[in-house]
């Protein structure tokens, strides 16, 4: 089951074309462009590793193309992710945050019911992929 | 460059679109003539603007326009579906100091957005510095980052020759240059390079990088300016800061750069500027001394000749330089700027 995160969440998978022209609109609005990658694709993980720097004073998305490149040849079978962040007083968060890679097999999650005091149920999503030790993942 | 991370907002892809990209042509047909086309590109007024505000530097002014034509008969084959590689348009620019590399360098960058051969207009000015690193692992972020900025308009390298360091074996600017020549090569439809320096060590650099020599296209030389262009130039930059030359002030600083010209250090317009400055800081000083005479708008704007005269100049001295420094080494040189 593909695991789907962030703005474009509902949408097929960008191609690399659509991929640079959101980048370059987050150039246009003056937002700096970070590329990110993990190998835990549970929900709830927000910490996700970063790849290189931050890229700001950039005009074009010729530089993040060539780190997104660069990226996933190290990381073919990781998530990988842009997001674009905007320092505009008042702002000063993410604006934006889409995947652009994700592993071929995706083996999705286990769901776990833990049954508590009188009939309260406490679910619990677990990603099968994360009973693996990081690193031997995907 | 100034480290913001507040970049300025530009225009909206859309309203950008390249100039020569909107001329349609219907497929395989021959367009009317090349001139047609020529005038449509706006690339008239680019030139105009070159000529209008660069003075002299004929030979410059005709290689670019080479180059240009080049770029449009190119343009118009491929859309005609004739397809040949997409031209190489990393440059090398020589020359003296204050020649106007860089302004050349801008204007260029102009020229090539217009005909649709760079994203956008963007000009990244950078020396040695901002690409060489300090320690081990750290020159090639450091030239990657620059590159990256770059990317889509032109990255201009100022004095390119101090990358290449032979007496240091273990200088980190051959990594620099290995980097770039890679970007220059692989990633041309991204990025264009022009490298800047005096001609003399720009070819020794060229002599020990042959692969450099070989991915730079064009080589342009800059000429030193002549006495007549000088005094245009400086008239110009009074001009623009609102200043003038009265009738004898003119003579003067006629006599000024014949006089300059041949001393050592000289860096041609920007000796000249030098020069302009110091002009209007007597200026203000002589405005003080009378300042009990009513200003007038007159008064404020005019360079009256004592401010040129009293330049050291006129008595053998070089002026911004220590008084009774003699030239040992590199006289009459206009190379050696430091």
């Amino acid at each position: 089951m593909p695991m789907t995160q962030g703005t474009f969440s509902f949408l097929p998978d960008l191609t690399d074309e659509q991929i640079r022209a959101q980048v370059k609109y987050c150039f246009d609005n003056g937002w700096a462009v970070n590329i990110e990658y993990t190998d835990d694709p549970h929900p709830r993980n927000t910490y996700w590793e970063m790849w290189d720097l931050p890229m700001f004073d950039l005009a074009d998305p010729a530089g993040v193309i060539t780190e997104l490149e660069a990226c996933k040849k190290v990381f073919p079978n990781h998530y990988i992710r842009i997001s674009a962040f905007d320092s505009t007083a008042g702002w000063e968060s993410l604006r934006i945050s889409f995947i652009v890679n994700r592993p071929k097999e995706e083996p999705g999650y286990h769901l776990e019911r833990n049954e508590t005091h009188g009939r309260t149920v406490q679910y619990t999503l677990r990603p099968y992929a994360t009973q693996k030790p990081a690193g031997q993942r995907y | 460059m100034a480290f913001s991370m507040h970049a300025p907002v530009q225009a909206r892809p859309e309203e950008r679109r390249q100039a020569l990209d909107d001329i349609d042509l219907p497929e395989g047909e021959l367009p009317g003539s090349l001139a047609e086309i020529y005038e449509k590109s706006g690339i008239p007024e680019v030139f105009a603007r070159l000529d209008r505000d660069l003075i002299g530097l004929a030979p410059v002014k005709g290689r670019v326009r080479e180059i240009a034509s080049l770029l449009i008969v190119d343009k118009v084959r491929r859309q005609l579906g004739l397809t040949a590689e997409p031209p190489t348009l990393h440059m090398s620019f020589t020359g003296n100091p204050g020649t106007g590399k860089t302004t050349v360098a801008m204007r260029m960058a102009q020229i090539l957005h217009q005909l649709g051969y760079i994203r956008t207009d963007r000009l990244v000015a950078v020396t040695r510095d901002d690409m060489v690193g300090q320690y081990i692992g750290h020159t090639a972020p450091k030239t990657k980052e620059i590159l990256k900025r770059a990317m889509g308009g032109v990255l201009f390298i100022d004095e390119a020759y101090y990358l290449f360091r032979p007496e240091n074996e273990r200088d980190y600017g051959a990594e620099a240059i290995e980097i770039l020549l890679q970007i220059m090569e692989n990633q041309r439809d991204d990025l264009v390079v022009v490298v800047a320096g005096y001609a003399d060590k720009m070819a020794k650099f060229f002599t020990a990088n042959p692969g450099f020599r070989s991915r730079v296209a064009h080589h342009i030389d800059f000429p030193d300016y002549g006495a007549a262009e000088l005094l245009e130039i400086g008239e110009l930059m009074l001009a623009r800061q609102n200043y003038r030359f009265d009738a004898k002030a003119r003579a003067a600083f006629a006599d000024y750069v014949k006089i300059r010209m041949n001393q050592p250090h000289f860096a041609n317009a920007r000796s000249i500027r030098n020069a302009l400055d110091r002009a209007r800081m007597r200026q203000a000083i002589r405005l003080f001394q009378e300042k009990d005479k009513p200003l007038t708008k007159e008064s404020l704007t005019t360079i009256q000749e004592g401010e040129i005269r009293q330049s050291r100049v006129f008595r053998g001295g070089i002026e911004g330089w220590p008084e009774g420094v003699p030239d040992a080494q590199g006289a009459g040189q206009p190379g050696m700027e430091k």
